[in-house]
């Protein structure tokens, strides 16, 4: 990892996270992202006992309470190494959010909440919402009180099964981008491959949200 | 902890590096200015800073210990009286809580970083006035008001000086620990204290993770544990999993106001309701005895968890006799059941949170003097499915983690880490009184978020900024940590911008810095808490405390003086009673006479004069001290036969 001088002995810095001639520790630059930070390749499938133990590592190294005898620039360091340390293994080992930052770093943010349902759903979350509506208005004790939350939950499982398929389409994007990496080939053909990999992963990964969003709100109401 | 490299020293010939051969091998400069550094680093002590009881302990030759007072017990009773010779803490302080009820404060950890509306439903119950100046309660004791941090800080002094006594050596840095689930007001409380009682506060660790550094130093455990704290006024669940040294809290919930505080409430409420309708007496008109019957309720609970019953004994006031019944385990459990229910929700999201169920966690360990009560026990066995540890004494365990964690931060422990959460989220009030989260709770800490703000209105110089904490949709339903303005350069609409970090340190306390991106300058932020002392406030009080200093240290003396001179009128006199006969009739005349001038000298107001005469009475007790000596050795040889001596 190139980085450029030691803030304090001026020496040049080409380790990891130390300087190699005066020992103290350097700032994470605000260019190193997650993926680099813990020393891993831009996959999508990570060892999980890998990644915690290279975060276990980490820590031992910037954690505030192994700088309380250092200077105040050491300190200040550290804090915010290990800041951004939590943030990135909170990122990485999550798969979803995984992913959404590979596509913000590969492609522009994916934060942008869908607000009306996929065009395949869009019949049934409908459907739903004047359900739900009628629920919450209902006396739940009555009997169709009781009906309509049976359709509630019938209608959960089905959108728990959809999110659980979408999550396999992910895992199987997951897999082509590897192996794609994995390649690392320079053709116009791989950067199609590429470009549609990151498309294809954006429109499921905003429609998996979208559902996660409607099942939560149906938890929350029917409890 | 981080590699050295220290390859460079063995071939070096730069003249400025010296290499040091008999430490450790060969060692750089560098690091034996690190060795150094930590041999003259002044020592921290770990403090418990409960709510019924607080607790200081060090690091001795690589395991903690409690250090124990003059009385031999290291629980020090989180109480202090105002007395007519100044401020007393402790032990001698909790004599005045039916003497003199309403100038003896406890249970003050309720109040810290609150605001008197939110302990309004429990006002009743305390015997001392509580008034609020600025957002912070005012605890009126006499002629004055104090903050529960300064009432704190009496306790740490307290705890401070008895370090320092039994290590002889000044101490001035301290890690504190807080309940898990206190806020960031609470926290910032708590650290406002330890400045007042003049500890540099190097830490604030929560209770519960600081229970499993002591219990993982002592068991070597690995794998997931959930340590359950109840204790006198708060609990927490925490969930850690421990592997290689590093102690990972998963997951943390609780609630800062349930602890055994209430379940002593609810007994008291039975009792006065029952003195009210056998005599006739309506005890709230005597906060003295209210206070007397609230200990009373204490201990028969605590007495509950030996036995399956006991006699409740309470003196009714005005001569009109006593109140006495029987209480068994069963009616104390049907009583208190509510109570120790609600311990368990937080307990089953803490889980879910961690992502894992009862069976996943394999140990469950137990802190607070609240989880010697057998139905405790059995509710926390029921919902976890296994046995809870308990080889560690509950009391102790919290104070016990503190010292280790400051033995960490002082260097001495470097194979452990604890990587502890932020247990509430973090958020920004947004249009139309919601909350817009910034942190999510269970974040490992430190922890920073980043967030840009701009301006709605051409020519806008400032935006205004409030903080909260707490789970809930809208504002109003959280908790208001403080409010800021940016200022903002004047300019066009939209054009400003300024980035704002959010920053949970590792105490779980919130620094805010701004940026203007524009300019690329940082702002200073003054932020004003909501419940919380101000820098200057803190400041002042911290100046108020070495100005009373002095007055605080002669009433220490003569209370200890008295304390000490009472002890020795006891032993003298019982000398007396069983040895008398072995010395001549005029020297028992004269340690009398010397026995008397000491008691006039302990209902004085001079510590010296009591020291003096106490150095009197030894002096003249010593022929009888010599005498009973040799009286108990003569009588240990009768009765044997020479063979036996010889």
């Amino acid at each position: 990892m190139a980085r450029s001088m030691c803030w304090h002995c001026q020496s040049e810095v080409s380790g990891e996270y130390f300087c190699e001639r005066c020992v103290k520790v350097q700032p994470v630059s605000k260019e190193t992202d997650y993926f680099t930070c813990f020393g891993f390749p831009r996959r999508l499938t990570l060892d999980q006992q890998e990644l915690e133990a290279k975060f276990y590592e980490l820590s031992r190294a910037f954690h505030p309470d192994f700088y309380l005898n250092k200077s105040e620039t050491e300190q200040a360091i550290s804090l915010g190494n290990a800041a951004m340390l939590n943030t990135a293994y909170r990122t990485l080992r999550d798969p979803i959010q995984r992913a959404e930052y590979l596509l913000a770093l590969e492609a522009g943010s994916v934060k942008d909440i869908r607000t009306s349902p996929p065009a395949d759903l869009f019949e049934e979350i409908l459907e739903l919402q004047d359900t739900l509506d009628e629920y919450r208005g209902a006396d739940r004790t009555s009997e169709a009180g009781q009906r309509l939350l049976a359709t509630l939950q019938t209608e959960q499982r089905t959108l728990e099964q959809r999110k659980q398929t979408m999550e396999s389409q992910l895992q199987r994007l997951f897999a082509e981008w590897d192996a794609l990496q994995d390649r690392s080939e320079a053709t116009s053909e791989a950067r199609a491959e590429r470009d549609r990999l990151l498309k294809q992963m954006r429109e499921v990964l905003s429609n998996r949200t979208y559902v996660n969003n409607i099942v939560n709100d149906l938890v929350a109401t029917i409890g | 902890m981080l590699k050295k490299v220290a390859n460079e020293a063995a071939g070096s010939e730069t003249p400025r590096r010296t290499i040091y051969g008999t430490l450790r091998g060969i060692a750089t400069e560098n690091e034996v200015g690190d060795l150094f550094q930590h041999l003259v680093m002044a020592r921290i002590v770990g403090i418990d800073l409960g709510t019924t009881n607080s607790l200081v302990a060090y690091m001795k030759e690589g395991r903690p210990c409690v250090i124990a007072g003059r009385n031999g017990r290291a629980m020090v009773p989180s109480v202090v009286a105002m007395t007519d010779n100044g401020l007393i803490v402790g032990d001698p302080a909790k004599e005045h809580l039916t003497r003199n009820p309403e100038r003896t404060v406890y249970s003050v950890k309720r109040f810290m970083g609150k605001g008197l509306a939110d302990v309004q439903n429990e006002l009743a119950y305390f015997p001392y006035t509580l008034t609020e100046q600025g957002g912070v309660i005012r605890i009126k004791l006499g002629e004055k008001t104090y903050s529960p941090p300064q009432i704190s800080a009496m306790i740490l002094k307290e705890l401070k000086q008895r370090a320092e006594s039994h290590l002889g050596e000044s101490i001035t840095k301290a890690v504190i620990t807080v309940p898990a689930y206190f806020n960031d007001s609470q926290r910032q409380a708590t650290k406002d204290a330890g400045m007042i009682a003049g500890l540099e506060v190097l830490r604030i660790i929560n209770e519960p993770t600081a229970a499993s550094l002591a219990y993982g130093l002592q068991e070597k455990t690995q794998g997931t544990i959930a340590v359950y704290d109840f204790g006198g006024g708060t609990f927490d669940i925490s969930i850690l999993k421990l592997k290689n040294g590093i102690f990972e809290v998963l997951a943390t919930n609780g609630d800062t106001h349930l602890g055994g505080d209430d379940l002593d409430r609810l007994l008291l409420d039975l009792f006065v309701t029952e003195i009210r309708s056998a005599h006739g007496i309506d005890l709230g008109a005597y906060p003295d005895h209210l206070q007397g019957v609230r200990l009373e309720a204490e201990r028969a609970k605590i007495r509950l968890s030996d036995d399956v019953k006991t006699q409740v004994n309470i003196e009714l006031p005005e001569g009109k006799g006593r109140f006495t019944r029987e209480l068994t385990r069963d009616q104390l459990e049907a009583l208190t059941m509510s109570v120790i229910e609600r311990t368990l929700p937080p307990c089953r999201m803490a889980l879910k949170d961690a992502g894992l169920a009862p069976s996943d966690v394999d140990e469950i360990v137990l802190v607070g003097g609240s989880t010697r009560m057998p139905l405790v026990r059995q509710r926390v066995e029921a919902l976890f499915g296994k046995p809870a540890h308990c080889h560690l004494n509950p009391d102790e365990v919290v104070a016990l983690g503190a010292a280790v964690q400051a033995d960490i931060l002082s260097g001495g422990t470097t194979d452990m880490l604890l990587l502890d959460v932020t247990p509430l989220s973090l958020g920004i009030e947004t249009m139309g009184g919601v909350m817009s989260s910034l942190i999510r709770r269970n974040t490992t800490i430190p922890t920073s978020a980043k967030e840009m703000f701009t301006t709605y209105v051409d020519g806008q110089t400032g935006v205004d900024i409030h903080i909260l904490q707490g789970e809930r949709e809208l504002v109003k339903d959280n908790r208001s940590l403080a409010r800021f303005r940016l200022k903002v350069p004047p300019l066009p609409a939209g054009v400003a911008r300024i980035e704002v970090t959010f920053l949970i340190d590792a105490n779980g306390i919130l620094n805010v810095t701004a940026k203007d991106m524009r300019t690329g300058l940082s702002q200073s932020i003054e932020v004003k808490p909501s419940y919380g002392l101000s820098d200057r406030e803190v400041e002042r009080m911290i100046e108020d405390s070495f100005k009373f200093a002095a007055e605080d240290i002669g009433a220490r003396k003569l209370i200890e003086a008295r304390l000490d001179a009472a002890a020795l009128i006891t032993t003298t006199e019982k000398s007396l009673e069983e040895g008398g006969r072995l010395i001549a009739q005029h020297d028992v005349a004269s340690i009398r006479s010397v026995l008397s001038q000491l008691a006039d000298a302990k209902n004085g107001n001079d510590p010296r004069i009591i020291r003096a005469r106490m150095a009197d009475l030894e002096q003249a007790a010593k022929s009888l001290t010599v005498a009973m000596l040799d009286d108990s050795l003569k009588r240990g040889l009768q009765g044997k036969k020479v063979s036996e001596v010889t």
